[in-house]
């Protein structure tokens, strides 16, 4: 993004490598890339019952795949000399990501279609398109998605009470620093705790202060998590708290980043505050706005620990997200393989949804200008 | 001469109610919502040092509405009279603590190690593994963000009991690592391309070499950015529950996962369930209000270019 072609650094090293090192790079590389061939077909050969040499985890692959990887470092530098010297920057973490993500990937496609519950002898069942079949027709699934969609649409609300925080923050007050600790913190505290704290102490309909507070409004006998409605909006408010300060100060540095003549400029030509702020502040800030929605809404898409904690999806699966429905899934039946399918099935339409809105970010970003 | 010639007009020194108006208003929006950030915080605190009537009858001052007592610390073993005697709860807690501590710190800085280079090498050189280019790779690294974690927790199951990590401090690290690292990433590009790439041509004529020139002259000028990419990525890893509930069981069970733990029971004991809270949030309360600044400056760096 920032950074542009002109940024680079242009070095021209003369390289002086010697056909003897060449071969020993190449030699290392393919020699380890054949280890871990050969180790892991061994495994697997050990696995379905062809040989046995008694090995009791996939141990050695990894640590094959461990040495592997060193040596591809260890060879681009000799390859490449100071050109293998740079690819050193990015290839460990790429290396990484690659073994992370990449394989469990691969590996998840292909316990989706299977039949896998963990805890039963027969181990893994290929079962074809069975798991879709029973995925179309699961009411509470549905539900799941059907509720991340409203828990996303909560993120309109959060923007607006961050924008106008932001505002309040960014105007002259006094014990700024105070404000800015006090407003960070809820961002800072483990959601499992806050669960607690809030939604299960908090909200206890006896003696929760929250409780005691909303019957000396006047009304009686409320239960917080009795109907789905209510129980619903408490869990977007919980998560609302924790990550309001985030968008905050996204939209506050955005703020302070706008130079104060146009503030003056307008304020001379007899713009009111609340003109001001429609023509000024906001259109200025729309770049600034869509990045922290677009990052509430990718963290929004993993919520969990709170409905875990606090209803387990209840009542009714009203407050499920897709998250804590397939956590529950597996904690109940323990079948592995249809809750990944759920997962990617979650995974492919969040992809689609983020490239939507990314474009069309892109494109309401663009013309104001 | 005596009259002043430049001077305020009247109506700027006339007394104008609307702009107090504003300032009290904006004084009530601050104070309120840091009431609603505050009190929760203030609640769980306090809530450790009561009794069981004290919590029923929702009393709120310390030594005005209520006695406080050490019954929270007790619970974990760590009051006065129990600090030194054996305790298997103390010893449950410190296990789970100390598992927190060493998850969230390696994870964060391995990410940060790992993170930092990539970032460095995507800001300066142009790569082209066959046909990513550079931009590429960062959209590679950065696309990591919206994996959301339900993807991987399953087939990570599964993988890390065919290697027996499962229920291991090293396979939460390598877990979490992956987690943050597109933070990271983010934050330290943003870092390294405000720094002027002469720095580093200055320094290879003087003879450093590349990694040279990154460790002992870069690096130092980009702390800032570290520091703050590294407490984002500790907050992430240390609140961290769902791959701690799926993949640990009785070793390598994290703060969060024991927290969780005792909300299902039926009769709830609110001083030890208070305090296990509190011990979970004052880590990173503190870090909040040391390093204030740098969790700024990083949650800012994606935000304002």
């Amino acid at each position: 993004m920032a950074s542009t072609e002109a940024d680079y650094l242009h070095i021209v090293t003369a390289d002086n490598i010697s056909a003897a090192r060449i071969r020993f790079g190449k030699t290392i590389i393919w020699a380890s890339a054949a280890l871990l061939c050969v180790v892991g077909l061994v495994q697997y050969l050990d696995t379905q019952g062809v040989v046995s040499l008694g090995f009791e985890t996939w141990r050695p692959t990894l640590y094959a795949f461990l040495i592997w990887a060193s040596c591809l470092c260890w060879g681009q530098v000799l390859l490449y000399g100071e050109r293998g010297k740079r690819s050193l920057f990015v290839l460990p973490a790429a290396l990484f990501v690659v073994a992370m993500v990449v394989f469990p990937l691969i590996f998840a496609l292909g316990i989706a279609f299977s039949n896998w519950n963990l805890s039963s002898p027969t181990g893994r069942q290929f079962n074809g398109l069975d798991n879709v079949r029973q995925m179309w027709a699961d009411p509470f699934y549905w539900n799941a998605l059907k509720n991340m969609v409203w828990y996303t649409l909560a993120i309109v609300v959060e923007y607006a009470i961050a924008f106008g925080l932001a505002l309040a923050l960014n105007a002259q007050i006094r014990a700024r620093k105070f404000f800015r600790v006090a407003f960070l913190l809820p961002l800072m505290l483990s959601p499992v705790a806050v669960s607690w704290m809030i939604g299960k102490s908090m909200l206890e309909i006896r003696f929760g202060p929250v409780a005691h507070l909303v019957r000396e409004l006047g009304f009686d006998q409320i239960s917080f998590f009795g109907s789905p409605e209510m129980a619903r909006f408490m869990i977007m408010a919980m998560d609302a708290w924790t990550f309001i300060p985030f968008m905050m100060i996204m939209i506050l540095a955005g703020l302070q980043a706008i130079p104060k003549e146009l503030h003056e400029a307008a304020e001379v030509d007899g713009a009111s505050g609340w003109r001001r702020f429609w023509e000024i502040t906001f259109p200025l800030m729309l770049p600034v706005s869509i990045t922290a929605i677009l990052i509430r809404i990718i963290f929004k898409l993993k919520l969990a620990d709170i409905i875990i904690n606090i209803t387990a999806g209840g009542p009714g699966g009203a407050t499920d997200s897709v998250t804590s429905f397939i956590f529950r899934e597996y904690r109940d039946r323990s079948n592995v393989g249809y809750g990944t399918l759920l997962a990617i099935v979650y995974l492919v339409l969040i992809v689609i949804a983020m490239t939507i809105l990314m474009k069309l970010a892109d494109r309401w970003m663009r013309p104001r200008y | 001469m005596t009259q002043q010639i430049f001077r305020d007009s009247d109506a700027d020194r006339a007394f104008r109610p609307s702009w107090f108006l504003g300032r009290a208003a904006i004084y009530a929006v601050l104070l309120v919502w840091a009431f609603i950030c505050l009190f929760p915080i203030y609640w769980t605190l306090t809530t450790s040092f009561k009794a069981a009537p004290d919590v029923m009858q929702g009393n709120l001052v310390p030594w005005v509405d209520f006695e406080p007592k050490m019954l929270g610390l007790r619970s974990l073993g760590l009051s006065p009279e129990t600090i030194f005697a054996e305790s298997t709860v103390r010893a449950e807690f410190l296990k789970r603590f100390w598992n927190s501590v060493i998850v969230a710190l390696c994870s964060s800085a391995l990410a940060l190690v790992l993170g930092s280079m990539a970032a460095y090498g995507l800001s300066r050189f142009n790569y082209r593994f066959s046909f990513m280019k550079n931009a590429d790779i960062s959209f590679f690294f950065l696309s990591q963000l919206i994996l959301p974690p339900v993807v991987l927790a399953l087939p990570f199951l599964v993988l890390y009991k065919e290697l027996a990590l499962l229920d291991t401090r090293i396979g939460l690290i390598l877990l979490y690592t992956l987690t943050v690292m597109p933070i990271v990433i983010w934050i330290m590009r943003d870092q390294f391309s405000s720094i002027p790439t002469e720095l580093e041509e200055a320094a290879l004529v003087d003879g450093l070499s590349i990694w040279g020139a990154f460790v002992t002259i870069i690096l130092p000028i980009a702390l800032p950015g570290m520091v703050a990419a590294f407490i984002l990525s500790l907050v992430l890893t240390w609140n961290e529950y769902f791959f701690a509930a799926l993949l640990t069981s009785t070793n390598a069970n994290t703060l969060p996962v024991m927290v969780a733990s005792q909300t299902g029971s039926q009769g709830i004991s609110w001083w030890s369930m208070a305090a296990l809270s509190s011990a979970a949030i004052l880590p990173l309360i503190l870090v909040a209000i040391l390093l204030e600044k740098y969790i700024i400056k990083g949650m800012a760096a994606g935000a304002v270019k």
